[in-house]
């Protein structure tokens, strides 16, 4: 399986990554992380800590739980239903810039469900999108603000994002299933 | 998971934790500005109920509001059981219809087998006569472990009318499955003959059962269902088996205690217990529609046949 981000390329991607967000909104104040179940959260909670060290200043940070929103949910009654955990946004987004975070940008169908998510909270300024890879085949008109690194794939691969906090190693390869 | 939940036979060990890992998540839906999700836009639900009920109605239908679904409610006082219509040709009418579940509950035990038998869509038991009320059981085992961090090992002691109560029957499947040490007491007329065979202690004086009891869990006297000399008089009852301040000092310094109402003050319970310290009563109605929410949500997935 080929490696495309090692450790060290997954640490400065974001930390380029948190020296643009500062630099294109000005106002830390009303920025808000919003990472997105499972790995969006961790990436999230990464670039807090790198803001908290660079900018001098504490971001609020949130995660996100899209299952209820996904758009595939009961199209087919065909096996259990997706494991839902936490949502935990433990401030106003009202008015905040919220950066919402996610691993991988693929159909774009994930970010539509956390949109939708995201709004029922309150209304923000803007939501900007920060994910790590962008791999392509967007079924949706979605854009990322902020992108780790752009891997252009075929169908066929799949892309496995793997981050110390859940997984023990950080590492994003490429599979052939 | 199956395709009915009309027991907690129905839902294997592993059913039980995901219901109330998934509840755990549902309840943060409760606490937002806009209390709803999408996930059941489009499913339509008909709350059958036969028996009287405020708080588990209005908790079924909260919760199926919560997460969009169209909601019915049938109350038989306004329906055509009155006019003599079965139960099942009431089901089949409003199977006719095509709702994608149906919540039923009915005086008579086997009530949700019935529905489960003749209707294709899904059926929640919500109480059927003396025999099982498994999303009480389970809001109680959300609201132990919330308290506790743990079921298994807890002393659980349950007291009442144990002989007439479907909340006893799914509280003992369920907490017993979950390595619960529960413990049973009340007058002899109210103690199920073979009710050992469940896998609990029969704790004839109740001063006995509670102490040390981790949760204690009362049950209600059921006027509607003493049909004969079972106890001599509610006052009498009160004093042997009423839950008292004396009696909740015996059991641990952090006992809770349970009811899954509505309370008969005075009865099985005395108000500064039901009002006091250790008393849960009202999380377990807020808890509850966290609860039936995941049941509904775990139920309208795909079935294990799929």
């Amino acid at each position: 399986m080929p490696v495309v981000l090692d450790a060290d390329r997954i640490s400065r991607s974001l930390t380029r990554i948190a020296h643009e967000i500062l630099e294109r909104n000005r106002g830390v104040d009303e920025l808000a992380l919003v990472g997105i179940r499972t790995r969006g959260v961790p990436l999230a909670r990464r670039l807090a800590a790198i803001i908290r060290d660079v900018g001098r200043h504490e971001v609020p940070t949130g995660a996100l739980d899209i299952t209820l929103y996904r758009d595939d949910l009961m199209r087919t009654a065909v096996g259990a239903q997706p494991v839902i955990r936490k949502t935990e946004i433990p401030f106003s987004i009202d008015d905040k810039r919220i950066l919402l975070v996610d691993d991988v940008l693929y159909t774009g169908r994930t970010i539509r469900a956390a949109l939708d998510a995201l709004i029922e909270f309150g209304r923000p300024k803007a939501i900007q999108l920060v994910v790590l890879v962008d791999r392509g085949h967007r079924e949706l008109p979605i854009k990322a603000d902020y992108v780790g690194k752009n891997i252009p794939t075929s169908l066929s691969q799949s892309v496995q994002v793997h981050l110390i906090e859940i997984d023990g190693r950080d590492e994003v390869e490429i599979q052939e299933s | 998971m199956k395709k009915d939940l009309l027991s907690i036979d129905d839902l294997t060990t592993d059913e039980i934790h995901l219901v109330l890992d998934t509840a755990e998540a549902m309840r943060e839906i409760g606490q937002r500005p806009i209390k709803k999700v999408p996930t059941l836009r489009g499913k339509t639900i008909v709350n059958l109920f036969y028996e009287p009920s405020t708080r588990t109605r209005t908790s079924f239908e909260i919760a199926e509001k919560r997460l969009s679904a169209d909601t019915l409610n049938i109350a038989v006082a306004t329906s055509s059981v009155l006019k003599g219509e079965t139960l099942a040709d009431t089901a089949l009418n409003i199977e006719a219809m095509a709702p994608d579940m149906i919540v039923v509950r009915h005086a008579s035990s086997g009530a949700g087998h019935l529905l489960s038998r003749i209707c294709r869509s899904r059926v929640i038991n919500a109480g059927d006569g003396m025999h099982e009320h498994p999303t009480q059981a389970l809001l109680d085992a959300f609201t132990i472990r919330e308290h506790k961090q743990r079921i298994a090992g807890l002393k659980v002691t349950i007291v009442g009318d144990l002989l007439h109560s479907r909340v006893l029957r799914s509280n003992v499947l369920l907490l017993t499955r979950l390595g619960a040490d529960v413990c049973v007491s009340g007058p002899p007329t109210f103690v199920p003959a073979g009710i050992e065979r469940f896998g609990v202690r029969v704790s004839p004086r109740v001063d006995e059962a509670v102490a040390g009891a981790d949760v204690i869990m009362m049950l209600r006297i059921q006027q509607e269902r003493l049909h004969g000399a079972f106890i001599p008089s509610l006052r009498e009852y009160f004093t042997t088996f009423g839950m008292t301040a004396a009696r909740v000092a015996l059991a641990k310094p952090d006992v809770i205690i349970m009811h899954p109402g509505p309370m008969n003050r005075g009865v099985e319970i005395a108000s500064e217990v039901a009002d006091g310290p250790y008393s849960v009563i009202l999380e377990q109605v807020a808890n509850g529609v966290a609860v039936r929410m995941a049941v509904l949500y775990l139920l309208a997935g795909g079935t294990e046949a799929d």
